[in-house]
């Protein structure tokens, strides 16, 4: 096992390392050992005039920019703009789903305002200025997922990240002469000057162990684990009441006992001589039809009225009824199909016959007042109507223009 | 140490004359009005000298040594703390002008007055006053005494001994300030009341104060003191400081805002119902744009904040801008209506400058302008290194 596994890695200065190196240069190192030290010599190593070089050390040193001339860096504008994308993405998303996907009255504030919008969008600002600054980081400038680099796995690496200072010279360089350059940085104060060397396999081809199947898997692993783990830890190991304090609190519920009234009722019979709100006594209640004395539909025909007709019979008519009132019920049998709608009888009959069924039932068919309010009723009435007539059009129904045809 | 030359002096003297003679007037044409702008030239100034002595305390608790080297700057600027104790005598005699429930007729009437009696007392108010006077005092004179000595003595304890006695300061400093704004200002309103007031005139005191050290700051660079001590670095460091600070100004303001906007009770309501609305309206919407959005987007970009120009202008525009803060807070307390400005307040600024510029020269005359007794200077001057790798 252990062989197998030392046969992966190279042996290199006495050093065991993951991937072979090639003969070929990549660059010079040296290693500094304090922050003064390498700043002098990056002053230095600027005005020499190397182009392609780098400083590496454990933390962050104040004047390093100053030192190595770097321009001020432009990362404040991918952080600004990530954070305007997030500004207004927030009040984008919040305008719709409060101004218009799903309105919702809270406090009698207007759908859509400025003030409580304010805290979300100052989150996702912050949000998308700091996790796609540095998502785009990683990506662009470290080249995620790509996690090889020549100057891993070198003694300077390990160094300058944790006690030490250095100074990278890159082969790349037009300036680059590997004698001559050891020789500057020696002279310069570093006892540590090292080349290094590029890697054997061509970098690029170097496969990434993030994309290698065993890491996948783990990977793939774990998150099913951890999903079952949980489901089973909140659905059965510590299971919560639900969180019902507004269902069951102290009040009146219909169908329900209560202890405040003395008949032990929850629901109560309204004072005799009163009717409920919106509900207006219809005096045939009960009585055959010949006692109505209605003449005629109070709701006027308009577009309004008639499309909650619509709405009313497709809710509560059709499933008997059939949506054109044909009698051919989608209940399919289950409850004795009712006669057309459509027969002679019906289509003489007064509107207020078919008001009058509605808020008394026939035989079967049961009363629909409590479901379907007066307005309603007529309205359900117009309908119906229309449907008749839409199944035994006269020829003078038909547009003259239609005729022409 | 190249001493600040006399015209400086002179042109103070002159401010505060100026300033004296606007605010007499004022007295003589309009008592109430004139109390009222005085209300907020004292706040103006307690923001000032005690929100320096409170960065100076930062700067301690901290351990911070970028500040160090401009850190006398506060210091003068405290040294305003004890003439408050002359400068709150006249509140004394305004109170009857000033606060509606030191009338006993209206408190006898007003059920709410009478459940805010025991607080809101002629008595206790003024033993407030002067008490929170005399603690900032004592903590002045404990802190910089300790702190000018050190230029002769060299001793590492009274650093050690001003951090501790900063860490007592923090504290104190929050709670007197909270004390300072419900009664100065929150009271003359006494029916409403907002908990996060002391954490607003706090937040709008530390923008004050650190502008009055930016612009400091830069103005004497300009003029060839400390020279070698301030760097772009510090420059920027320290509006990186007020920009954080000036953001938390507003996110406290917004804070209070939303939660009276959301909650729509009438008795927090009213309060800005009137601040909304005609020329108050026009004010608060002002206050928004120059105390929070212009600020921001100009202290922004990283290069901004180390051009000097920019630096100066945003400082004395920021110490406008809490002028105008403490304006919108006490003004329409007297006038529901419309928004009012006249030389009153001009008066008030010119004092108020003239108080600062004197009491600034006469401490830069007898103290050194760094603190050059203290052992974080030397890695402060120069500063490169990480501080604890730079210790040879
Ligand atoms: C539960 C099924 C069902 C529903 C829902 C229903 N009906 Fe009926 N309806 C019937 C049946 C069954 C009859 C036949 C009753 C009988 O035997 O006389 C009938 C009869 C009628 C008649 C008389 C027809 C005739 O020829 O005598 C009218 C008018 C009518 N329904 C209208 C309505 C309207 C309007 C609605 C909607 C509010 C409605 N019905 C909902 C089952 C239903």
């Amino acid at each position: 096992m252990l062989k197998k596994l030392k046969e992966k890695f190279v042996e290199i200065d006495g050093d065991l390392r993951l991937e072979e190196r090639s003969n070929e240069i990549y660059g010079v190192t040296a290693v500094f050992e304090t922050p003064d030290s390498v700043i002098e010599a990056a002053k230095k190593v600027e005005d020499y005039g190397y182009a392609k070089w780098d400083v590496n050390t454990p933390f962050p040193i104040h004047g390093m920019d100053d030192a190595m001339k770097l321009k001020p860096t432009k990362l404040g504008y991918a952080t600004f703009t990530f954070g305007t994308i997030g500004a207004l993405s927030a009040l984008a998303m919040i305008a719709y789903m409060s101004g218009f996907d799903y309105k919702n009255i809270i406090g009698g504030k207007p759908f859509f305002a400025l003030p409580p919008s304010i805290p979300i969008t100052f989150e996702l600002t912050i949000l998308l200025a700091a996790l796609f600054t540095i998502i785009f980081t990683l990506v662009v400038f470290n080249k995620l997922p790509k996690i090889n680099h020549p100057l891993m796995e070198t003694e300077y690496m390990r160094r300058v990240s944790s006690e030490a200072f250095g100074i990278f010279i890159s082969a790349e360089d037009k300036k680059f002469n590997p004698d001559e350059v050891i020789g500057m940085l020696k002279s310069l104060g570093s006892n540590s000057v090292n080349l290094v060397y590029k890697f054997a396999t061509d970098e690029d081809k170097i496969k990434t162990p993030i994309f290698k199947p065993a890491f996948l898997g783990i990977l793939a692993g774990t998150a099913v684990l951890t999903a079952i783990i949980t489901y089973v830890v909140l659905n059965y190991a510590i299971y919560t009441v639900p969180f019902d304090w507004m269902t069951n609190q102290p009040k009146l519920n219909p169908q329900k006992m209560s202890t405040l009234f003395a008949d032990g009722f929850g629901m109560r019979t309204p004072v005799e001589g009163t009717v409920a709100r919106g509900f207006k006594p219809y005096e045939s209640y009960g009585k055959p039809d010949s006692l109505i004395r209605i003449i005629s539909n109070p709701m006027p025909f308009t577009k309004e009225v008639f499309e909650l007709g619509k709405k009313k019979y497709d809710t509560y008519c059709s499933p008997c009824h059939g949506n054109y009132g044909k009698g051919d019920s989608r209940l399919n049998g289950q409850f004795p199909n009712p006669p057309t709608l459509h027969s002679d009888k019906v289509r003489n009959w007064k509107d207020a016959n078919i008001y009058h069924i509605i808020v008394n039932g026939q035989n079967i068919m049961p009363s629909y007042a409590k479901q379907i309010n007066e307005n309603e009723r007529w309205a359900i009435v117009h309908y119906i109507r229309a449907l008749q007539r839409s199944q035994n059009a006269l020829d003078s129904d038909i547009p003259v223009d239609g005729n022409k045809k | 140490m190249k001493k600040l030359p006399g015209k400086f002096g002179t042109i103070a003297a002159l401010l505060l004359v100026a300033g004296v003679v606007l605010i007499a007037l004022g007295f003589f044409a309009d008592k109430q009005r004139a109390f009222f702008n005085y209300i907020i030239m004292y706040s103006f100034i307690v923001s000032i000298a005690v929100g320096s002595l409170g960065i100076v305390a930062l700067e301690f608790m901290t351990d911070a040594q970028w500040s160090t080297p401009f850190r006398r700057i506060s210091e003068f600027l405290s040294f305003g703390i004890p003439f408050l104790l002359l400068l709150a005598i006249p509140i004394v005699f305004g109170i009857h002008d000033l606060y509606h429930w030191s009338h006993k007729e209206a408190v006898e009437a007003d059920p709410i007055l009478q459940g805010k009696a025991p607080y809101l007392d002629e008595g206790f108010f003024i033993i407030r006053l002067f008490a929170m006077i005399v603690l900032w005092l004592i903590f002045y004179i404990l802190i910089i005494r300790n702190s000018e000595k050190q230029d002769e003595t060299k001793d590492y304890k009274l650093l050690t001994r001003n951090v501790k006695i900063s860490i007592g300061f923090a504290p104190v400093l929050m709670i007197s300030l909270t004390i300072t704004a419900i009664d100065l200002i929150m009271s003359l309103e006494p029916h409403w009341f907002s908990t996060i007031f002391g954490v607003y005139y706090f937040a709008g005191s530390a923008v004050a104060a650190l502008s009055a050290m930016v612009f400091l700051s830069v103005s004497l660079k300009e003029n060839g003191y400390l020279a070698s001590e301030l760097t772009d670095k510090q420059f920027h460091s320290m509006s990186t400081l007020l920009f954080g600070m000036n953001v938390f100004w507003a996110y406290i303001a917004f804070s209070q805002f939303l939660l009276i906007w959301y909650a729509d009770i009438p008795e927090e309501t009213f309060w800005l119902e009137h601040r909304m609305h005609g020329s108050w309206g026009v004010v608060s919407l002002a206050l928004l744009f120059i105390h929070f959005v212009i600020p921001f987007l100009i202290l922004l970009p990283g290069r901004m904040k180390e051009n000097r120009l920019t630096l100066k202008t945003m400082a004395i525009w920021l110490l406008f801008a809490h002028f105008l803060d403490l304006y919108w807070l006490v003004m329409p307390n007297l006038n529901k209506e419309s928004a009012f400005f006249s030389w009153n307040e001009i008066g008030s600024l010119l004092f108020i400058a003239g108080f600062f510029m004197l009491v600034f020269k006469f401490k830069a005359d007898r103290t050194n302008l760094t603190p050059i007794g203290d052992p974080k200077i030397e890695q402060a001057i120069g500063l490169h290194l990480h501080p604890d790798i730079s210790i040879d």
